[in-house]
C-alpha cells in the first residue's frame, strides 16, 4: 500500500529525515517510536503534504501513485488521513459544515454522488458513537474551545467519517488522560480492517497497550534504526531510548 | 507649494458650488450661513491633516470633479436595487433628491418625511435638533453638507412606540448623464421607550464620477433603541458622517458594510450622554481593486455606567487600502465605564494595505477599557488542516474568509437583512459549499 524509499527531507536548512525506508501493507499497524527530535512528526507531516518541508531525495508510493506529487487535498482524497498532534482551531467554520464539505469533495473525487442532508446526518450519528463524541460539540466552530481530549476525539471522528485507507496518528496520545486515551484507541481499533492500514507515531508505549501494532520501528536522527514486533515497544518502555542511541553509536 | 495652492483653489470651487446650491429654507438659515462661513474658514482637509492622513479626499475632488457643472438628471428605475422580501417603509433618493413616486411609507404611528417636507411640517423639531449634533465648526465636509444639502430623510418616532417595519433608505446615484455630487442630510429623532430600525443602502449606475456626502444626525431619547444599518456596495466616492446622541438607558446598534467603492470615508460618532447606555458598533469592509475605505469611529463616554462595544473587520484584496481609527473618550466623571474595541484585518495580497489605529483617551480611573487590532494573512496552518481533509485549497480559503466575515452577521437580528448580506458575502468568496 505504502512504500517509502530513502526518504530525505529538510525544513529550512535543517535536514531532518535522512533516508527512511518503510513498507506498509493493507491490514497492518505500524508504530513509529523514537526520542524527541528524531523526525517522527516530520515523517507524518511529509506524508500528509505539509509545504514547509522540502523533500530532497527519495520516493513515496501510495497505491501505485507518486504521493509526493499530490497536493495535500489530493492525498486525502486518495485515502491518506493525518490525525494532527495539535488540531487547529478554526473560528466561524462549523464542524458539521466542514465535515460535509470534506466528505463530499472526497466522494466527488471517487466518482460518488454528494450525500444529501439526511444521509449525511445519519452517517454522522453512527460515527459519533464510535468516539463517544457529543452532537453539541459538532455544532460548534471547528475545535474552537475544545479540550485536548475533545480535539483528539474529533480527529478520530473525522477519520471515521472519511474512511481513509492509510491513517497516520501523530502523537494522538499526547495530552490525553487514561479515559480519553481508551476512547480514542477504541475508536481506532473499531476502524481497523484488512483493507486499511495505520501508522501510529508515538513517544510512549502507553498507546500501544490499546492499539496493538504488528510492527514497531525506532526512528533516530531521521533514520529507522531498529524494527521489530510489539515486544520492541515494551523493551523501549523498560529501558528507554539510550541503549538504541548506544547501538547506533557503536555501529 | 503647488499642492497647497491647488487645495485652496478646490476649496474655492466648492464654496462657489455651495452658494449655487445653498439650502434656501429660512428655518435653517442661521445654520446654513454659519456652516458656509465655517467651510470658507476651514477649507477642505489638507493633505497633511492627521485625520485624513491616508485618505486624500481633497485631491480626489480636485482631480475628478468639475464644480462648475450641475448635478445630472436621471430616468433610472431604482427598483432593481431594492432588497426583496422585506416589509418596510421605503424612501428613494436619486442623485440626492427625494423621489416620491418610488417611495412608500406605510407606518402611521411615526413621522417619516423627506427633510424638505419636514422643514414645512415639523419646523419646531427641526429648530430643536437640526445641526445640533454634527460638527460643522471643525469638519469642513460636514459644514459643506449643512450649508447645501438637497434633501434627505426625517424620522420622528414619538414616545412609547416600537416600530416593527424598518425604514429603508435607498440612495441611488445615476451618472449616466454626467457627474453627480449628491449632498444629503438625515435627521432621526427617537422618542422615549421607542425603537426603530433604519437601513440605508447606496447604489450607483453610470460611468462618470460620483461623490456622495451624507450627514445623519440621530437623537435617541431615554430607554429608546436604534438599529442603524449602512450597506455600501457601489463604485462611487462617499463621505458618510453619522452623529448619534444617546440618553440614559438607550440602546444603539450600528452596522457599517463597505463592500465596494473608490474612496469611502465613514465617520461614526457616538455620544453617550447618559447612564446605563449600551452601544454596539459593527463594521465590515471587504475591499478589492483600488478601493480605499476609511472608517473613523469615536465613542464618547460622558457619564458613568455605560457600555460600548466595537468590532470592525476587514479583508483587503488586490490593491485596496483599509484604514481604521477608533477613538474612545472616557470623561472624568464617566466612572464604571466598559468600553471595548477590536479591529481585525486580513491582507490577501502584497499590494494591499491597512492602517489601523486605536486611540483611547481616558480621564476616569475606575473603568474597564480594552482594544486590540490585528493585521495578517490567512492562517496557513488552518488552511493545511482543511486541505488535509480533502478540501480543495481554494474552497478552504473561501471557507475561512467567509467565516471571518460572517462573524459580523451573527449580531444582526433582522433575518432578511442578515440573509441579504450573507448572500453578498458568499458570492464575494465564491462560496459553493
Amino acid at each position: 500500500m505504502l512504500t517509502i524509499k530513502n526518504l530525505q527531507a529538510k525544513i529550512g536548512d535543517k535536514q531532518i529525515l535522512n533516508g527512511i525506508n518503510l513498507n506498509v501493507k493493507p491490514g497492518e499497524v505500524h508504530a513509529i517510536m523514537g526520542p524527541n527530535g528524531s523526525g517522527k512528526s516530520t515523517l507524518a507531516s511529509v506524508l500528509a503534504g505539509r509545504e514547509e518541508y522540502e523533500v530532497t531525495q527519495g520516493d513515496v508510493e501510495f497505491l501505485g501513485k507518486n504521493l509526493l506529487e499530490l497536493s495535500p487535498e489530493d492525498r486525502a482524497r486518495e485515502g491518506v488521513f493525518l490525525a494532527f498532534q495539535y488540531p487547529v482551531e478554526i473560528p466561524g467554520v462549523s464542524t458539521v459544515n466542514f465535515m460535509k464539505t470534506a466528505l463530499n469533495q472526497i466522494r466527488k473525487h471517487r466518482g460518488q454522488e454528494a450525500l444529501d442532508a439526511v444521509s449525511f446526518l445519519s452517517l454522522m450519528k453512527e460515527k459519533m458513537k464510535l468516539v463517544e463524541i457529543d452532537q453539541s460539540l459538532l455544532n460548534r466552530a471547528l475545535n474552537e474551545g475544545f479540550s485536548g481530549g475533545e480535539k483528539k476525539r474529533n480527529e478520530i471522528f473525522q477519520m471515521a467519517m472519511l474512511e481513509p485507507k492509510l491513517s497516520i496518528l501523530d502523537e494522538t496520545d499526547s495530552g490525553l488522560d487514561i479515559d480519553a486515551l481508551r476512547i480514542v484507541a477504541n475508536g481506532v481499533n473499531k476502524l481497523r480492517s484488512k483493507n486499511n492500514a495505520t501508522i501510529v507515531v508515538t513517544h510512549y508505549q502507553r498507546l500501544l497497550d490499546y492499539i496493538i501494532p504488528d510492527f514497531v520501528h525506532v526512528l533516530y536522527k531521521g533514520k529507522i534504526v531498529k524494527s521489530g514486533g510489539k515486544e520492541l515497544a515494551l523493551e523501549l518502555e523498560a529501558k528507554g531510548y539510550d541503549w538504541i542511541k548506544d547501538e547506533v553509536a557503536v555501529a | 507649494m503647488s499642492v497647497i495652492a491647488a487645495e485652496k483653489n478646490i476649496s474655492q470651487d466648492v464654496a462657489t458650488w455651495i452658494t449655487r446650491n445653498v439650502q434656501p429654507s429660512p428655518i435653517v438659515r442661521s445654520m446654513t450661513d454659519q456652516a458656509f462661513s465655517d467651510f470658507t474658514r476651514l477649507g477642505l482637509p489638507l493633505h497633511k491633516t492627521e485625520e485624513f492622513k491616508y485618505t486624500p479626499i481633497t485631491r480626489l475632488l480636485e482631480k475628478n470633479f468639475n464644480f462648475s457643472l450641475d448635478t445630472a438628471t436621471s430616468e433610472l428605475d431604482p427598483s432593481r436595487f431594492f432588497i426583496k422580501g422585506m416589509e418596510a417603509n421605503v424612501l428613494v433618493f436619486i442623485n440626492g433628491f427625494f423621489s416620491a413616486k418610488h417611495s412608500s411609507i406605510s407606518s402611521s404611528e411615526i413621522t417619516i418625511l423627506s427633510l424638505r417636507e419636514a422643514l414645512v411640517k415639523k419646523p419646531e423639531l427641526i429648530s430643536e435638533h437640526f445641526a445640533k449634533y454634527a460638527d460643522h465648526k471643525t469638519d469642513a465636509l460636514a459644514a459643506w453638507n449643512t450649508a447645501s444639502w438637497s434633501d434627505g430623510t426625517f424620522i420622528h418616532v414619538p414616545d412609547n412606540k416600537i416600530i416593527e417595519k424598518p425604514v429603508l433608505l435607498y440612495h441611488i446615484n445615476d451618472t449616466t448623464n454626467g457627474q453627480i455630487i449628491a449632498i444629503t442630510r438625515n435627521l432621526f429623532i427617537v422618542g422615549k421607550n421607542s425603537e426603530v430600525t433604519v437601513l440605508e443602502k447606496f447604489d450607483s449606475a453610470g460611468q462618470a464620477s460620483c461623490f456622495s456626502n451624507l450627514v445623519t444626525e440621530c437623537a435617541v431619547a431615554e430607554n429608546a433603541g436604534l438599529n442603524f444599518y449602512s450597506i455600501q456596495n457601489d463604485s462611487a466616492n462617499h463621505y458618510n458622517l453619522k452623529e448619534i446622541h444617546q440618553a440614559d438607558n438607550s440602546r444603539v446598534n450600528t452596522f457599517t458594510f463597505t463592500l465596494d467603492g473608490k474612496l469611502v470615508r465613514n465617520n461614526l460618532h457616538l455620544v453617550l450622554d447618559g447612564e446605563a447606555i449600551e452601544s454596539h458598533m459593527y463594521g465590515l469592509y471587504l475591499l478589492k481593486g483600488d478601493t480605499l475605505a476609511d472608517n473613523h469611529t469615536a465613542v464618547d463616554h460622558k457619564k458613568p455606567n455605560s457600555f460600548s462595544n466595537e468590532l470592525y473587520k476587514g479583508i483587503m484584496d488586490e490593491n485596496s487600502k483599509g484604514v481604521f481609527n477608533g477613538k474612545i473618550y472616557v470623561r472624568p466623571n464617566a466612572q464604571k465605564t466598559n468600553a471595548f474595541q477590536a479591529n481585525k484585518n486580513i491582507l490577501l495580497t502584497n499590494s494591499s494595505t491597512v492602517n489601523t489605529k486605536p486611540q483611547l483617551e481616558i480621564w476616569a480611573d475606575d473603568v474597564k477599557c480594552s482594544h486590540g487590532c490585528t493585521a495578517g494573512q490567512l492562517d496557513e496552518e488552518a488552511l493545511f488542516y482543511l486541505q488535509s481533509r480533502g478540501i480543495q485549497k481554494e474552497t478552504a480559503r473561501a471557507m475561512m474568509l467567509y467565516a471571518f466575515a460572517a462573524e459580523l452577521l451573527q449580531n444582526i437580528k433582522q433575518p432578511v437583512i442578515r440573509e441579504y448580506l450573507d448572500k453578498i458575502i458568499r458570492a464575494r468568496f465564491n462560496k459553493e459549499f
